[in-house]
């Protein structure tokens, strides 16, 4: 997995793309031709929203198209959790953080904490083995935040650009 | 909602064909279900169970939101009253511009947040704006507070079964 920078500005998406992620951030379409269905709506054809739509994943302006896995509703975990990383090892400990497969995200942010990433495993006990390891390869103690109560979800950004 | 769904094999052999998104083909379900040996309509029955039983969250496009113009990303974090952090966090997942609200542990010393609010801008004075709204809201219940940028994205791959 490369890693991935924030663009730099100056950027623009066509209206038209602005409109496809807006408007397909959930509900597409269960029947035969879901694209053409979904493009109908967007009034463009099929062959252009599949264009759009591979572009824009060519791009990683979408890192994905296709179904969002809420895992705690098949019995798995997800854990926020989070590494104090010296700065003069931190590529070095978010390669060994990110080669786990249960890692589906990590952030850098600022603060002592600097290194934020979310594990998220089909079984309760692959939290602990992943935590486990990451604190065996790194050496750095991982502290965990399990969700306790959820109040509110809702991952769905309009384009601003 | 009650506890974790039960999946069968073939459900689960169908959220990994497809959590790295779906094929941009016109017809993606009927190439989905050749892979799996099971028709398309079978595959859209699935995915329409899966939803409904919350599984899958929703099918569609996921946004990198550095790309779409979302460059300021904090999470904003806060330590309630433990007596009041479910009242409070509720009322703070309903502000319209929070994406996530998850009560979390503290890890004292170092960590005495117990409420998590994600906040998104197109710059740090527009999240700070935000997360002034919120210590309003959280008012002398709130006894301390920070909000941690994210500056790079290290890994996005999602979740992966």
């Amino acid at each position: 997995m490369p890693e991935l920078d924030a663009p730099k500005g100056g950027f623009r998406l066509a209206a038209v793309d602005r409109e496809i992620i807006d408007k397909l951030q959930g509900d597409f379409p269960l029947c035969e031709y879901p694209y053409a269905a979904a493009a109908e709506s967007l009034g463009i054809t099929e062959d252009e929203l599949l264009a759009r739509l591979k572009c824009l994943l060519d791009d990683k302006v979408l890192t994905r198209f296709g179904p969002m896995v809420q895992i705690e509703r098949m019995g798995g975990s997800f854990v926020l959790a989070a590494l104090k990383v010296p700065e003069a090892c931190y590529a070095e400990v978010a390669a060994l953080v990110n080669a786990l497969p249960q890692v589906a995200h990590n952030y850098r942010r600022e603060h002592a904490l600097n290194m934020w990433f979310v594990l998220a495993t089909e079984t309760g006990p692959g939290i602990a083995e992943a935590i486990a390891r990451i604190e065996r390869d790194t050496g750095l103690t991982v502290y965990a935040f399990p969700k306790e109560k959820e109040y509110f979800v809702e991952m769905k950004l309009a384009a601003r650009v | 909602m009650s506890g974790p769904l039960q999946l069968d094999a073939t459900d689960r052999a169908l959220i990994v064909a497809t959590q790295g998104g779906l094929p941009l083909v016109p017809r993606p379900y009927q190439v989905v279900g050749e892979q799996l040996g099971i028709s398309g309509e079978e595959v859209m029955a699935r995915l329409r169970a899966l939803l409904d039983a919350g599984v899958i969250r929703r099918i569609g496009a996921v946004p990198n939101h550095y790309a779409i113009g979302w460059t300021a990303n904090g999470m904003t974090v806060w330590d309630v009253a433990d007596g009041r952090v479910d009242e409070l966090g509720a009322r703070v997942g309903a502000l319209d511009f929070v994406t996530h609200c998850y009560r979390r542990p503290r890890a004292l010393p170092d960590w005495p947040y117990n409420l998590f609010a994600m906040v998104h801008g197109d710059s740090r004075d527009e999240v700070h704006e935000k997360a002034a709204l919120i210590a309003k809201l959280l008012g002398a219940d709130c006894r301390r507070s920070d909000v941690l940028f994210s500056t790079r994205i290290l890994k996005k791959s999602g979740l992966r079964i």
